[in-house]
């Protein structure tokens, strides 16, 4: 044994008798990776496997699938994808574009963190409206961190006349296969909900709801919102490179403090 | 529902009063001229100034400088030089290096979210003793609801960077401000009931930078490259080690504490004949 050791309760690595640096075999949570798994597990089998320690039920798999392709492409006008493109624009590496899109999708509006505090939200309030209603309306902290103070209640989408067409569809697929009682629970009260958070429900808020009936924590959430979304941040990175900076919109800027100006 | 108004009146432009670069001509930084105006900044005086739009003088800045200086430590088993020397050694990028060193910075055991909570408490507290509140009264209270940052250390109590950035404040006398003398009656009261919750450097920059006038959001701006300068040595000399050989692991290195071995079964498709 080593005299520094990684504790570690996900993976064992057997080495090749010759050299302690070379794998001869991987097991996840037991299972040999690429003795058995490889060719019989799916991603989302592997992906489930990694956070919750177990190979999931078969509607939990249907659900992470699920989510796999309603999440793989928020589509260019995300913050998250906008800034993988800005790296793909102007020539960034590739880790870049996905750091951008880390970086930019991790926050409080649209982001995993608003995921993170959405199933809090969950685990708190669960199925009960009237809990939902207290929490809701209870005054933000004051104390500082370095998360900025929420501007709108996560799950919930502060620039929404109603819930979208691809919300709706997104909340009762996931429903329909039954991982749960959040999303079920989620699509009877959706209208009852919004109510009571004075906002149309967001993709952020399903996502919330499918990560905790799914049984993970709000942080392994997080962690797989960000993951989820890289897809669609690394292909429209690239097709811009391909598009070219002269093709990819610069905008205006209105500078209301111009010292040319205001010398005249 | 607020509805989409502030999306649909944002679209397309971005009003600003930070800044514009006249590609070709010149460029404006928070409403002066950068290159008439304020080409005599140091990097500096211009990040501050680029943070808070108000201008520090020279003991000032020179606090400032010294705070990042002084924590410029380039030993690359620290966690983000570690990521640092280990992207130099997998023959990543420089950027891409300082960039994920600089962003993991933002910790909970070091770096940034001790710096902001740090100056949070010190000002919320230093307005609680200002009303004539005691400073054991305001240890108490916070205490009773979260901890204190700033006091303790992980690896040794004593901070070895206390001592010379307060000597220099005291040269500069910039060592008499309110925020730096409760800070050390904080400690006074901490280590009373703990003598390892000395100060440490998040609590003595905190107080510093709140008594230059600092916001909690504008020290939490000034802190993220504090930690900066150390990080490019071990990206370089990770770089110039052959490849992988900064602190590599071997599977004696990992210590499995999980599942015993167990044979996976390949999941039966929920619409095929036998799974009904």
């Amino acid at each position: 044994m080593a005299s520094e050791t990684i504790r570690t309760r996900i993976w064992l690595e057997e080495p090749e008798p010759d050299n302690s640096f070379a794998t001869r075999a991987a097991y996840c949570h037991g299972y040999d990776v690429y003795g058995e798994m490889l060719g019989n597990a799916s991603w989302s089998d592997m992906l489930y496997l990694l956070f919750r320690g177990e190979a999931p039920a078969p509607e939990q798999a249907a659900v992470l699938d699920a989510l796999a392709v309603a999440f793989a492409n928020p589509g260019p006008r995300d913050l998250a994808v906008h800034a993988s493109m800005c790296a793909g624009a102007g020539g960034s590496t590739a880790a870049a574009s996905l750091i951008a899109a880390l970086a930019v999708g991790a926050g409080q509006h649209s982001g995993a963190r608003e995921v993170l505090l959405g199933m809090q939200l969950w685990i708190e309030c669960g199925t009960e409206l009237d809990a939902w209603r207290r929490r809701l309306s209870e005054a933000p902290s004051d104390v500082a961190g370095i998360w900025p103070e929420a501007e709108h209640p996560p799950g919930f989408d502060p620039y929404a006349n109603r819930a979208s067409m691809p919300v709706r569809q997104v909340l009762s697929c996931l429903a329909r296969l039954g991982a749960g009682p959040c999303l079920s629970w989620l699509e009877a009260h959706r209208p009852a909900l919004e109510a009571v958070a004075g906002k149309p429900l967001s993709l952020s808020g399903v996502a919330a709801a499918a990560f905790v009936d799914l049984g993970l924590t709000p942080e392994q959430g997080e962690m797989l919102h960000l993951l989820l979304r890289l897809p669609g941040a690394a292909v429209h990175a690239l097709e811009q490179r391909q598009v070219g900076h002269k093709d990819f919109p610069f905008f205006a800027l209105d500078l209301e403090n111009d010292p040319l100006k205001e010398a005249a | 529902m607020r509805g989409p108004k502030p999306l649909v009146e944002n679209a397309g432009r971005l009003r600003t009063r930070m800044g514009q670069a006249f590609v070709g001509s010149r460029a404006v930084f928070r409403g002066h001229d950068l290159h008439a105006d304020l080409r005599h900044m140091d990097w500096l005086e211009l990040f501050v100034f680029g943070i808070t739009g108000r201008r520090f003088d020279a003991k000032q800045l020179r606090l400032l400088h010294a705070m990042w200086v002084y924590t410029s430590y380039p030993d690359a088993r620290l966690w983000n030089n570690r990521v640092a020397a280990l992207a130099g050694s997998a023959r990543s990028t420089p950027a891409l290096g300082m960039s994920a060193a600089m962003g993991m910075s933002e910790a909970v055991v070091y770096g940034g979210h001790p710096c902001v909570r740090a100056i949070d408490f010190l000002r919320q507290a230093q307005q609680q003793v200002r009303q004539g509140c005691s400073v054991e009264d305001v240890v108490a209270r916070e205490l009773a609801q979260r901890r204190i940052f700033g006091y303790g250390r992980p690896i040794n109590a004593v901070d070895e960077r206390l001592p010379w950035l307060l000597a220099l404040a005291r040269d500069l006398g910039l060592d008499q401000g309110e925020h730096l003398r409760l800070a050390r009656e904080v400690e006074r009261v901490l280590v009373a009931g703990d003598p390892r919750l000395k100060m440490n450097y998040a609590a003595l920059t905190a107080a510093l930078a709140a008594d230059l006038g600092l916001s909690v959001g504008e020290f939490h701006h000034f802190q993220v490259p504090m930690l900066l300068a150390g990080m490019v040595p071990c990206f370089i000399e990770g770089g110039q080690r052959a490849p992988g050989t900064v602190f590599p692991l071997s599977c004696k290195h990992l210590a499995y504490e999980g599942r015993d071995k167990r044979r996976w079964r390949a999941r039966v498709p929920s619409n095929s004949p036998s799974s009904s």
